[in-house]
């Protein structure tokens, strides 16, 4: 099976690889997937007190398609509000990376990572506010 | 160097050596005869080839030219050697001893004859892929008709205990059948000393053409016969009816010749390359282990698991080697290799594993130039991969609750 230019792109210089803070209150971060499985995506989003993703990180198992997935939906996220990154759709992936039916669920990973994230950073702010509001 | 591919998939299929090809070409030419037609010159010639082919395949095992039956390749020899037994013998009994890292070409007709009412054992082997004559031991009863065992696998390259199976079979008065594809023209065979009654041999593993093989059938003690997968014009002993494909029966002969001429040097030369290559990753790579059995296998294959990678970009960061992740019949599917699964891998290594099989036109160079481009790889992977960061901060990866999908 032959890759796209741009899965070989991300796949040889990846985006945004690396790691945040998993303890910072302003960090969310989402990982799934299973080793078993063949793919696993731990995705990272640095939200700024607006609401919005200042920095996008990622390491990811998996094959070349998980990595460019990944590495992808770290440059879409960045610079867009929690609401926008929300909107990210695994098509928009499919399309942009010309993945091959067999290769959608890396996409798939990718939204979910997403998610997962952005999921993780709001349970954080939550649990401050509530946090905030019980001090005072 | 970097323009040119390396083939590091031997075991999947070799080129057809230039010596080979030499020695078949007439007979698409002049000698296109018919090697069944008795009453022409055409006919003659063609059958003096083929049994010339014969003796030359026939040489290798040390089986007697007769005994050898030509089939399309190693799957028709296998479906042959496992259909044919148990429907000839059936009235002898219906059980049949396998193991569960058999080729699918084995699987397969076994699990079809499950479908037909035989019982059939699938041996787990060790965690180095051998199975015990113990364990064949307690795995026949007075019913059963047919031990099938590989003689070499074709993914991790380990070597079953043939001869000790071989002489338990013949002592039980059970048929053993073995699938020598991989290990036919590399290692010594011989039916005779190890007592095998049905061996499976493929000529495109040893530098011949696809699309021909043979099924080496005993005919002394005992005779062994067998029920046709193939019925028609009753060619080969009315084993496998069909006209012979004289020119890949040609090439299959003389790539055996070659074989067995060269074997002692070349796979003394494979040993050696394949431990340069082992050597050359073991020094600069940490956590990769070598799958299968060091003191019993191939000279040709080296499966590594390189753990927190996954195979497929772990193949895509060196595209100018062809090497293969699990079998390549089924790397299509995604699907972890079966055969790493039963020796005990974990999904998650088998999904880290790569075969690299060596052959004849291997050379040093490539073998270093093949180190060189997997540790840069394996690096370059690692530093983005999640599992080598947790296993690095000492996480304990099979304690973490993943989100399966």
């Amino acid at each position: 099976m032959a890759y796209s230019n741009k899965v070989i792109d991300h796949y040889q210089n990846p985006r945004n690889v690396g790691s945040l803070d998993q303890n910072d209150p302003q960090v969310g971060t989402g990982i799934v997937g299973a080793p078993e499985c063949g793919d696993v995506m731990k995705l990272q989003i640095r939200v700024d007190d607006q609401g919005r993703v200042t920095d996008a990180k990622f390491k990811t198992f998996g094959c070349g398609s998980a990595i460019a997935s990944s590495s992808l939906a770290t440059e879409w996220v960045k610079g867009r509000t929690l609401e926008e990154a929300e909107q990210l759709k695994n098509t928009e992936i499919v399309k942009e990376l010309a993945l091959p039916p067999v290769k959608i669920h890396c996409s798939v990973l990718a939204e979910d990572a997403v998610r997962a994230a952005i999921a993780d950073v709001r349970r954080k702010q939550e649990a401050r506010t509530s946090a905030g509001a019980g001090a005072r | 160097m970097a323009q040119k591919l390396i083939y590091l998939d031997n075991a999947a299929t070799t080129p057809v050596d230039p010596r080979v090809l030499e020695v078949m070409l007439p007979y698409y030419r002049e000698n296109f005869g018919n090697s069944a037609s008795r009453n022409h010159q055409f006919g003659w010639v063609a059958e003096e080839a083929t049994e010339n082919a014969r003796k030359q395949v026939a040489a290798v095992i040390n089986a007697d030219p007769k005994e050898i039956i030509w089939t399309s390749g190693s799957t028709e020899s296998n479906n042959l050697a496992i259909l044919g037994a148990a429907r000839m013998y059936a009235d002898k009994g219906r059980h049949l001893v396998t193991s569960l890292i058999e080729h699918k070409a084995v699987i397969d007709p076994c699990k079809f004859l499950q479908s037909q009412g035989y019982e059939v054992t699938f041996l787990q082997p060790d965690n180095k892929g051998r199975v015990s004559v113990e364990q064949v031991r307690e795995a026949l009863r007075p019913d059963t008709v047919l031990v099938s065992l590989m003689f070499a696998n074709n993914e991790i390259g380990t070597i079953h205990p043939i001869p000790e199976i071989g002489a338990l079979c013949h002592e039980k008065g059970v048929l053993f059948h073995t699938d020598a594809t991989q290990a036919f023209g590399k290692v010594p065979v011989d039916v005779e000393a190890m007592q095998i009654d049905l061996l499976s041999m493929s000529a495109h593993k040893i530098y011949g053409p696809k699309g021909v093989g043979a099924l080496y059938v005993r005919r002394k003690k005992p005779r062994v016969r067998l029920e046709p997968v193939i019925y028609g014009g009753g060619h080969e002993r009315g084993m496998r009816s069909g006209t012979l494909n004289v020119p890949g029966i040609v090439g299959f002969g003389e790539a055996a010749r070659i074989a067995k001429e060269e074997m002692p040097a070349e796979s003394k030369r494979l040993a050696g390359l394949r431990d340069r290559m082992w050597a050359g990753l073991s020094e600069h790579l940490t956590d990769i282990a070598r799958n299968g059995d060091p003191q019993h296998c191939l000279p040709n294959i080296l499966n590594v698991s390189f753990l927190y990678v996954e195979g497929e970009s772990l193949m895509m960061g060196f595209s100018d080697i062809a090497v293969s992740s699990g079998s390549a019949c089924t790397s299509a599917s995604l699907e972890p290799s079966y055969v790493l699964k039963n020796i005990g891998l974990g999904d998650d290594l088998a999904h880290s594993s790569i075969r690299f099989s060596l052959g004849r036109f291997t050379t040093t160079e490539e073998v270093d130039y093949t180190i060189k481009s997997v540790v840069r790889t394996v690096n370059h992977l690692r530093a983005m991969s999640p599992l080598y960061e947790m296993a690095q901060a000492g996480i304990d990866l099979s304690k973490v609750e993943w989100q399966h999908h």
